[in-house]
């Protein structure tokens, strides 16, 4: 599914559509969120530069990693970030996103950015700024496509930090103009869901055509401080869930889950493994039999007589409880449980007919006829 | 003393590889019951009796003064006065500063810039010193907060702008935060410390109750880095702890002698 993401973002936009963008959205459960952005990210990449994508750049803007981290990240992937081929602009939110830098220590900058990092990277010192942010993003954009029809793509790598100069309307309008604009691809970025509210994760949700969500697979080693001595916390994992949900133009919505891993090298997508997907199939309900009568059932069953309803038909019951009956049938030796015998009414009913042999046998008695047995 | 012996918060920190910290984010997070400044006196003498003269420690002190943390780690071996004296020991006495705002006209968020450019200086100035490592410890956050005039935005920015340092110079940040003085609908700090550290550690009671052997408990999370480092960490540990007046043992549920 990680693959149809890139697809999707490699494809781009169709002419006057908004561009697609991607939500990819994290919690602190399961923390990996950078992970599966920086996998996105080289994908991206490694399209932009073998020219298989629309878009023929990409402008970055970095947030959480400084741009010296992307360079380096993208050299250990293997691709060309050298000035040669100029197709990627990091606009850097990172070093310095207030302007504190350049406002009281101006001159006293000791840095040891190396020139193919500065080079790509563009400081932006005053983030909360969104039409400023917005002209810069798409005056770097231009610089490598043009003015042409060629398109770039936009990624942030957390809108977190970027809620916390501005507004969300303020960042929803930042992010809206870019997708509509005519020279943006598409577009991605990275949200932590758990320091928003709710709200907050709609409104991107409604913004982007795909939502990836990673998920961990265990609860939550948080949850209390009870819970610290848990011994599944030894093993918290970096496995987890990706679920994505992608939306078509005509409204259509794909949901795909897949599991991932966090190796070395990188995050890793695996299909669900089979032995999850037999346990999600058998949960699945397969009802052979209806879960309603029909008429003729519920009338069929209303005939049905009850093993003991043909008791009463209006008449006191006898019932031989062992003991009254003793005295009783000293008066006469009819038997004991044929209260309807003879009676026309109770033709065809079947009945027990038991008479005494005699009165010397004891009726039943409360006494354990094994008492004297010796186990 | 030259070599420590490592013990569990150190293996479990991973100070078996010669530079666990560089670039990284360490924050400790206790709660009232438990304190969590044992933490932060162990790696303290860590970073001081470790071979490295180049280890530097840049100390700031929201919650006590200089005096307390000298008599604490004199009892664990260690003088701070003298490292101090050496320029390996920088020391912000942060308590005379919240004083004299309350007084001033300055905000909040002044305060902080002011103690960044003064970090940012004393770090640069250690760099061309020849001191490769420096380490910066605040003690604590919620004190830092207070000194933010209660602005978490203004703590978040500080603590962004300590980050560049990491990838800058590699420094490393070793943070004290107290986790229950959060509100649930202010959790997102606490959340937001959360997802910056590269190693947390939580400090609390013995989850079974009091008792005379064992003064609490510990978790060591140590998150993987993306894609950079060779070694994958992501390692959750749980042990207990006994503080003693010359250090603390650290040793697994049950298995105390």
């Amino acid at each position: 599914m990680a693959e149809s993401i890139c697809r999707a973002l490699r494809d781009g936009a169709l002419q006057g559509e908004l561009a697609p963008a991607l939500t990819i959205k994290d919690n602190i459960n399961s923390p990996f969120g950078f992970h599966a952005f920086s996998h996105v990210l080289t994908q991206l990449s490694s399209n932009i530069l073998a020219g298989k994508s629309q878009s023929r750049g990409l402008v970055l803007l970095s947030f959480s990693r400084s741009p010296a981290y992307y360079v380096q990240l993208l050299k250990k992937r293997g691709l060309d970030v050298g000035s040669s081929a100029k197709w990627i602009q990091i606009l850097d939110c990172y070093t310095d996103p207030l302007g504190w830098k350049q406002r009281f220590m101006e001159g006293e900058n000791v840095s040891n950015v190396d020139q193919e990092v500065s080079n790509l990277s563009h400081l932006c010192t005053n983030v909360g700024d969104m039409d400023k942010l917005f002209s810069s993003i798409i005056a770097l954009g231009k610089g490598f496509v043009g003015e042409g029809t060629v398109r770039f793509c936009v990624a942030v790598d957390s809108v977190t930090n970027m809620l916390r100069h501005s507004s969300i309307s303020a960042l929803a309008g930042l992010l809206s103009s870019l997708r509509s604009n005519d020279s943006v691809s598409s577009t991605l970025w990275l949200v932590h869901e758990d320091l928003h509210e709710e709200k907050v994760i709609a409104a991107f949700e409604y913004m982007s055509s795909i939502v990836a969500t990673l998920e961990a697979l265990t609860p939550s080693p948080y949850v209390s401080r009870s819970n610290m001595d848990n011994s599944y916390l030894e093993h918290r994992s970096t496995k987890g869930r990706f679920h994505v949900r992608m939306k078509r133009r005509n409204g259509r919505v794909r949901v795909i889950s897949e599991d991932f891993n966090v190796e070395q090298s990188g995050i890793k997508f695996t299909s669900i493994s089979s032995e999850d997907a037999v346990i999600n199939q058998s949960l699945i309900p397969k009802v052979q039999f209806n879960l309603q009568l029909s008429e003729k059932e519920r009338n069929d069953r209303a005939r049905v007589v009850l093993p003991f309803e043909h008791q009463g038909t209006g008449k006191p019951i006898q019932i031989y409880d062992g003991r009254r009956s003793f005295s009783e049938s000293k008066d006469d030796n009819t038997p004991l449980m044929t209260n309807e015998k003879g009676n026309d009414d109770g033709s065809g009913k079947g009945e027990i007919v038991y008479f005494r042999d005699s009165d010397d046998e004891m009726p039943d008695s409360d006494e354990d006829p094994d008492d004297d047995l010796d186990i | 003393m030259d070599r420590m012996t490592s013990n569990l918060l150190d293996e479990a920190i991973g100070f078996d590889d010669p530079t666990p910290l560089i670039g990284r984010l360490l924050l400790v997070e206790d709660c009232v019951e438990t304190s969590g400044a044992f933490v932060l006196h162990h790696l303290l003498k860590r970073a001081f009796s470790s071979p490295h003269s180049s280890n530097v420690v840049i100390f700031l002190a929201f919650s006590q003064s200089f005096i307390h943390y000298d008599r604490i780690l004199r009892k664990l071996g260690c003088n701070l006065a003298a490292q101090r004296d050496s320029g390996r020991f920088v020391f912000f006495d942060m308590l005379t500063l919240g004083c004299s705002d309350r007084s001033g006209k300055e905000t909040g968020e002044g305060v902080l810039v002011g103690l960044y450019c003064k970090i940012q200086r004393a770090v640069h100035a250690l760099i061309q010193e020849n001191k490769k490592h420096v380490t910066i410890v605040i003690d604590d956050i919620s004190l830092l907060e207070v000194a933010a005039n209660g602005s978490s935005n203004h703590v978040l920015d500080f603590l962004h702008y300590c980050h560049t340092l990491l990838s800058e110079v590699g420094c490393s940040i070793i943070a004290l935060d107290h986790e229950d003085v959060y509100m649930d609908i202010e959790r997102p700090l606490s959340l937001q410390l959360e997802y910056l550290a590269d190693v947390l550690i939580k400090v609390g009671p013995l989850a079974t109750g009091i008792a005379k052997d064992v003064h609490g408990q510990l978790t060591v999370l140590n998150k993987p880095v993306e894609g950079l480092q060779d070694k994958l960490r992501n390692r959750v540990q749980n042990f207990q702890f006994y503080i003693k007046e010359n250090g603390t043992e650290f040793f697994y549920s049950g298995s105390r002698a």
